[in-house]
């Protein structure tokens, strides 16, 4: 058995186990670094396959800044509150029921499809482009900024709408007041010359 | 994919695991050093001695107060969160560890046919690695703030992720230009880029001030003179994620005890330390790969050719991690409005704007080659950028407000005041 | 050459794996070697010499998770960004148009989030 066989038996057991013992866990920030640890596993499962540039993303954006995010609000909301069990929304559970044997059937079949790709070797070549000679970034630079220009482009939008959103969901939070301490006279004038 | 399997039967094996060990002893060794050095320059600034007992100048002191952590009750309090509480230490110090595995700190040598390189292990995405171990230091601070179960550490958690977050942005965003200009983010690939002299400027070529372009001969060809805007950048952001003056808000003493170690005691505490001093000295080294040509030195001799490099890499860090100490002795710390303030309203549009102006002077659309002439325009810019920076700061109301309130005078010296002024 | 690259991989898991090794060995040294006598008075969380009062969790302004949110899309501009630098020489005025558009956006955001006074500090 070789060490990458080795190495993904690892990862595997460490992201699925993370994953069981999230479950389980009663304390939330608990649950987020089990999160952590198996998107840790992610990371370098991601690695195995070659995909330098995708591990490199999936640590600092989902380990370093969304898991980060997850803390700061559980810290911010205080953890020792118990959990309130009725539900504001009727219908929650049978709804998260459905969706959730829906999402299994989905990752079901791109498992499957994933074996019958591989089998045939069609994936292979797409893979092959974007890992060829000057390496991954390179290759995903390419693609991203040559054939999906228009995602890309759009993620920007997409992105631009989040901001706004966290705007518009803080803003009953804003006072229009202005702020004794931060707010000197000809700030403003100054902000709106710039 | 049997490439891992091959990996560990070549002798491959046994210079990675000789570099491992060699890079765990230097770092340590450069922590003891950095915290000794720190002692003595700040206590020189100060007019005090410093340490002085424990070795000649003091040296072992260090080791003297590991050895007195190390044997110290380790004090966790009743309310900590237990698995989180111990964790943490840990968090903070192994990432600051690993950003060191893609530093180069040397050049190569060659021993029984097998070239060894300086440097742990060369990534063809050295710059992410070194910002992924970065993002993933905020959880040391983020956890040991809230599994203390205390007041004051999680105030100081808080305070110091909402800082290493804004300021983590700014730090990517400042390493951008470098890989713009190098076109890798390979940090062995961004060194090897700064070999060399300026040379061959034909700026002045053929007029009487020829001797000027020969000058350029000797200037060495590090980013630091066309990416200066980045470099001021990347130090700003880069203080502010070590947790250090004038950035140390997270354990400022008057008003969070010592933030999110407060709780902390013993082996643990010295971890935090350990991770902070770490930190230092691999942002430092970081910024001489970056914008001083890391290992890249003037003078490389015959005897023992290996060594010279790793000596002008050692020089520049060491005065990076002075100029660190030298900042702690001088600045006051921010208030923390103007903390973020400066993170999200000026060096995150400043680094935008930076790697607008370093594409807009590499933009090529003819496809000639001039690069020295680039570096040379984007240094005028950059002189540009940072006067424009300037000017705005200067007429930013905030920084005139005086920052300590007037203290109301007594009724004698307003007397007094008044007699002098008719006077 | 992928190979090499996997080799590099390699050494930084041992990197790692060490520095675990290394920094969990010390811990577990040091509680063979330390007294370990915890008492009431100890044991207490600290606030400043007084008894503490309530409970550990302090009230804070939940506005301050903005920042965090706001960190999170601007991550994920920067690592936008990363890719776009190494092709930059490549693809030239194209990768330098595209890159505009997409930086203007976003830097319409933070000039929003400026002007809607979301990034003051209180």
């Amino acid at each position: 058995m070789s060490l990458d066989v080795i190495v993904f038996g690892a990862m595997f057991v460490m992201t699925l186990g993370a994953g069981l013992a999230m479950l389980f866990a009663r304390n939330a920030v608990h649950v987020a670094l089990l999160l952590v640890l198996s998107q840790i596993g992610l990371a370098v499962a991601f690695l195995l396959q070659g995909a330098f540039f995708v591990a490199a993303i999936q640590i600092i954006i989902y380990a370093g800044a969304i898991m980060v995010l997850f803390l700061f609000v559980i810290m911010l909301l205080g953890v020792d509150r118990r959990e309130v069990l009725d539900e504001p929304l009727r219908g929650q559970r049978p709804l998260a029921l459905g969706l959730g044997v829906l999402l299994t059937a989905q990752v079901l079949y791109i498992a499957w499809r994933g074996v019958d790709l591989a089998f045939a070797g069609t994936g292979e070549a797409a893979i092959q482009e974007v890992n060829s000679d000057p390496g991954n970034v390179l290759g995903i630079a390419r693609v991203l900024f040559g054939r999906y220009l228009l995602p890309f482009e759009v993620t920007s939008v997409l992105l631009i709408v989040a901001v706004v959103g966290v705007m518009v969901l803080t803003r009953r939070m804003y006072p229009a007041a202005p702020n004794v301490d931060t707010d000197i006279p000809g700030t403003e004038a100054e902000e709106v010359a710039v | 994919m049997g490439a891992i399997a091959d990996f560990l039967g070549g002798p491959d094996v046994v210079i990675a695991i000789v570099k491992v060990v060699v890079a765990f002893a230097a770092l340590l060794v450069a922590t003891l050093l950095t915290i000794w050095f720190e002692r003595k320059v700040i206590a020189d600034m100060q007019a005090r001695i410093g340490p002085n007992r424990w070795g000649p100048f003091g040296v072992l002191q260090t080791v003297a107060d590991g050895i007195k952590l190390f044997f110290k009750e380790d004090v966790r309090p009743r309310y900590a969160d237990r698995w989180t509480y111990g964790l943490a230490p840990v968090m903070a110090a192994v990432p600051s560890f690993l950003a060191f595995a893609v530093i180069p700190f040397g050049d190569h040598v060659t021993v029984g046919g097998e070239r060894v390189d300086f440097i742990v292990s060369d990534l063809n995405i050295g710059v992410l690695f070194f910002l992924a171990a970065g993002s993933i230091g905020v959880y040391g601070v983020v956890l040991a703030g809230w599994a203390s179960g205390s007041k004051y550490p999680l105030l100081g958690g808080i305070r110091s992720s909402a800082q290493l977050i804004s300021y983590e942005i700014a730090l990517g965003l400042s390493l951008v230009p470098i890989v713009l200009v190098t076109n890798s983010l390979s940090t062995v690939d961004i060194v090897a880029a700064q070999a060399g002299s300026v040379g061959n400027v034909d700026l002045f070529d053929g007029t009487f001030l020829q001797g000027v372009s020969e000058l350029f001969e000797v200037i060495p060809n590090w980013y630091i003179w066309s990416q200066w805007p980045a470099f001021l950048l990347f130090m700003i952001a880069g203080i502010a994620e070590t947790n250090r003056a004038p950035f140390d808000l997270p354990e400022a003493e008057t008003e969070l005890i010592a933030g999110f170690h407060t709780e902390y005691s013993g082996i643990r505490f010295a971890l935090f330390f350990l991770g902070e001093y770490i930190h230092v000295v691999v942002i430092s080294a970081m910024a001489v790969t970056l914008f001083f040509g890391g290992w890249n030195g003037p003078i490389v001799d015959e005897f023992l050719p290996w060594i010279w490099p790793v000596g002008w890499f050692l020089v520049k860090t060491i005065a990076f991690v002075y100029l660190f100490i030298w900042l702690r002795a001088t600045l006051p710390r921010l208030r923390y409005d103007r903390l973020m303030w400066l993170g999200w309203k000026r060096l995150i549009p400043a680094s935008l704007l930076w790697i607008m102006v370093t594409a807009v002077v590499n933009v090529n659309p003819e496809g000639v080659d001039e690069q020295t002439l680039r570096s040379i325009r984007l240094a005028v810019f950059g002189a540009l950028f940072l006067l424009v920076l300037f000017v705005v700061a200067k007429g930013d109301p905030r920084l005139k407000q005086v920052v300590t309130p007037e203290r109301p005078r007594s009724r004698r010296a307003q007397k007094q005041g008044v007699k002098s002024g008719s006077s | 050459m992928p190979e090499g690259y996997f080799g590099s991989y390699v050494t930084i898991g041992v990197f790692a794996v060490v520095g675990l090794v290394l920094v969990f060995g010390t811990l577990a040294l040091t509680r063979l070697l330390r007294p370990n006598v915890p008492t009431r008075a100890k044991t207490l969380t600290y606030e400043s010499g007084i008894d503490p009062i309530g409970t550990g969790w302090a009230q804070a302004n939940v506005r301050y998770y903005v920042f965090a949110l706001l960190f999170v899309i601007f991550d994920v501009e920067a690592v936008f960004l990363f890719p776009w630098a190494t092709v930059f020489e490549d693809l030239g005025t194209q990768a330098f148009v595209e890159m505009v558009i997409f930086i203007g956006v976003l830097a319409l955001a933070l000039l929003y989030a400026i002007k809607k006074r979301v990034l003051e500090w209180l």
